[in-house]
């Protein structure tokens, strides 16, 4: 594999990324996911090395601008960019203007007065960050909005399922949980089945949409049969206080149920491996001694490609920066 | 359950008027009991020569059928022992002809976690009369807000969902319980009443409950709520029970759901199928109801839509409540009548009345309840467990509620001139009732 040093290099290995913004799974194609996906494989040995540093991001600024709390997928951003030379910038606008009732649009052409290149956004709202894509000179990466996309963790599974396997193509994968209200589920429905997964996705009535057997994908109510002979058993967080009533009686309902355990899991193929975007809910959705068993969980796995798809998604945008190194 | 049956000396009924609700046979019949289950059927009155070791009773046409299976039962235990214990309705239910009860989960604690459940299954196994079942609580307290834990309690054998006489208004949470209880392919019956329109009602709005001014509800309280269930049950394509329909406008909703495509049944009370309004007469508190009893017309409605199968289910709605209760104004009394031992003799009124063929209405308390809710009981066929009433379905009598087995006496058929003495009653091949020769 050739080694990355400029910018150019870079551009040489990849199509040409004709969109300035990555918000949305749906925007890439085959094509693209394949190469972000080869391109996050040298980031990978990368970060295993001591020196971890690039200068692909030299001059560039990136500013993450996360409304809703993180702590991985924020990290994760600010290492991508630092280990790439970008100059990044954490703004926490729940301390700041916006908390006084500032607009997401004021902010985001306040922000923009001061440049930046790259811009990471998370946000409760479904469209958020296509609202500030509209609205900003720099390139807008999508981290999370509402109950819509998270397109790099789409990319980070895809990328830990493949250094598992060796391929995604032809594999089942489960998604179990609550799906309503995941946009891990979304962008990874399209993202798997783009690269020819069988995608499954298994709850209960209350937590999978209505239509969602109109996305192309095989649901389940029934766990043990939603993840009979799956490949990749892939678990959602389901947020506590909709475990009291409102959409699931119980957590100790839903664990019976739902929750990954060792019973639950012997249903499916024999070399299954289990992966949670987290943070977890041990005894909730998944069972300590899946999560924390190195022969089946992805899920540390699953945080290391977190950094490399993000390093990636970055300096395919930057390449595309007009004057860029 | 009612145990030891199996060992029980092998029981030939011969020279029966047998019903077969399964395949509607109402006709010259003879069955074998023998390990707690029918082991032989022959559609003829006699067996032809049985061994000796068989106990031979001789039907001299009495109408044999499946015991009933009565799926709107309610007790006392926990919480209220004083109207009814298992016990004393099971003793009832035997009595009735009833061979299978389906316990109400309005206890007090509620019926709305498996650990309860299992408390009144354990509960009923050491009674060993009649077979019990419960129903599990749709949400947590019957509060209507908060769904109770419906997959666990269909785990520990809850046979279907229901808040019995509490509309869930919400409809949010409500159609988030049909869709939930979808994933189990379990049963949610609903109770249709419009909570507003039916606030501190105690009988229908109309000329009579104005004469007696008594506080009253519209009928289309009961329609409007139905059409709600029905649209919530067609978008999640649950399955819907309509508890307790009373009327003709409802009547004609149920319909049209149905033709839909609507997973839709519904039950009527007895009460509903035997009474009118004009019953509460000088205010007698036995007939003070929930639903309140309707207009004739609305009662000729419901007996024709029980005999075109658009009602499949009829139940006791039994609702024990002592005279302490009882004994009030009638709009401070509680609501409900005991009903489990004269189910059967009030569905045998609409067939001496030539409303309903005897076939069809004992399919509506035996077969139908039980297919609805996968129970073993309601047939008569080889295999079928041995639950069994034999009953002389001319015998006159004159109810007096004082006689009655259950602990409460709130009978609206008090003084009422009835046909139908149950003679013998089996479950699981066990004689749990025997009438004073």
């Amino acid at each position: 594999m050739t080694k990355l040093v400029g910018i150019d290099d870079v551009r040489a290995r990849t199509f040409a990324f004709p969109a300035r913004h990555f918000i949305s799974v749906s925007d890439l194609n085959r094509l693209q996911v394949h190469d972000l996906l080869a391109l996050s494989e040298t980031f990978v040995a990368l970060n295993r090395q001591q020196a971890k540093k690039l200068d692909l991001l030299k001059g560039l600024t990136l500013m993450n601008l996360f409304f809703e709390n993180s702590t991985r997928t924020q990290s994760s951003f600010e290492l991508a960019g630092k280990r790439l030379g970008a100059d990044v910038v954490n703004m926490n606008p729940r301390a700041s203007s916006m908390a006084k009732g500032e607009t997401l649009i004021d902010t985001a052409v306040t922000l923009n007065a001061m440049h930046p290149d790259l811009l990471v956004v998370r946000h409760a709202s479904s469209g958020a960050a296509a609202l500030l894509a509209q609205k900003v000179s720099g390139s807008v990466v999508n981290a999370g909005d509402g109950q819509h996309e998270h397109p790099t963790q789409a990319l980070l599974d895809a990328l830990a399922i493949k250094q598992a396997f060796g391929r995604v193509e032809g594999l089942t994968v489960a998604i179990c949980g609550d799906v309503a209200h995941s946009r891990v589920a979304r962008s990874n429905v399209i993202m798997l089945s783009m690269l020819g997964a069988n995608v499954r996705l298994v709850g209960p009535p209350t937590l999978i949409p209505g239509s969602a057997h109109r996305w192309g994908v095989e649901v389940y109510h029934d766990m043990r049969r939603g993840i009979a002979g799956a490949d990749v058993v892939m678990m959602l967080r389901l947020q506590l206080e909709r475990m009291q009533g409102a959409l699931v009686p119980s957590s100790r309902e839903y664990f019976r149920f739902y929750g990954l355990d060792r019973e639950k899991l012997a249903a499916a193929a024999p070399h299954v491996r289990v992966m949670h975007p987290g943070p977890m809910n041990r005894g909730v959705e998944i069972d300590s001694d899946v999560a924390d068993d190195l022969n089946v969980s992805l899920i540390q796995n699953q945080v290391e490609m977190g950094v490399a798809v993000r390093m990636a998604v970055l300096a395919t945008l930057a390449a595309r920066l007009e004057g860029a190194n | 359950m009612p145990g030891s049956g199996k060992n029980a000396q092998p029981i030939a009924f011969i020279n029966a008027r047998l019903i077969d609700p399964e395949t509607r046979y109402d006709g010259p019949g003879s069955l074998v009991v023998q390990g707690g289950v029918i082991a032989d059927v022959v559609k003829k009155p006699s067996l032809g020569k049985l061994s000796d070791d068989i106990r031979v009773v001789d039907c001299n046409g009495a109408m044999l059928a499946p015991g009933l299976v009565d799926i709107r039962v309610k007790t006392g235990e926990p919480g209220a022992e004083q109207k009814e214990t298992l016990k004393s309705a099971c003793r009832a239910a035997a009595a009735g002809g009833v061979t299978s009860i389906v316990i109400q989960p309005d206890t007090d604690p509620a019926v709305d976690d498996p650990a309860t459940v299992d408390f009144i299954l354990r509960r009923a196994r050491d009674i060993e009369l009649v077979h019990v079942y419960c129903a599990g609580a749709a949400t947590q307290k019957l509060g209507g807000e908060r769904m109770a834990e419906i997959g666990l309690m269909l785990e520990a054998g809850a046979r279907y969902i229901t808040d019995v006489d509490k509309p869930i208004v919400d409809s949010k949470v409500f159609s988030r319980v049909l869709s939930y209880a979808k994933g189990f392919g379990a049963l949610v019956a609903h109770r249709p009443a419009d909570p507003w329109l039916s606030a501190g009602a105690v009988a229908t709005a109309g000329e009579f409950a104005s004469r007696m001014g008594l506080p009253s509800a519209p009928i289309v309280a009961e329609r409007i709520m139905l059409e709600r269930d029905l649209a919530l049950a067609e978008i999640t394509g649950a399955r819907l029970l309509v508890d307790q329909i009373t009327c003709a406008d409802a009547l004609e909703s149920l319909e049209r759901g149905r033709k839909k495509g609507v997973d839709v049944s519904a039950s009527a009370s007895i009460n509903h199928l035997s009474f009118n309004e004009l019953d509460i007469g000088d205010y007698r508190t036995f007939c003070r109801l929930d639903p309140p009893l309707r207009s004739e017309d609305d009662r000729q409605a419901l007996i024709d839509a029980l005999s075109s199968g658009l009602v499949q289910v009829v139940t006791s709605a039994h609702a024990p409540a002592p005279a302490e209760d009882k004994r009030l104004p009638f709009d401070e009394a509680a609501p409900g009548a005991v009903g489990l031992e004269t189910l059967l003799a009030g569905l045998l009124s609409l067939h001496h009345e030539g409303r309903v063929a005897l076939a069809d209405l004992i399919r509506a308390a035996t077969y139908a309840p039980a297919q609805l809710l996968g129970l073993p009981g309601g047939r008569v066929a080889p295999g079928a467990p041995a639950d069994l009433v034999l009953c002389d379905i001319g015998a006159p009598f004159v109810l007096d509620a004082d006689t009655l087995i259950s602990k409460s006496k709130n009978s609206p058929f008090d003084g009422r001139r009835l046909q139908g003495v149950v003679l013998m009653t089996l479950a699981g091949g066990r004689i749990v009732y025997k009438a004073a020769e």
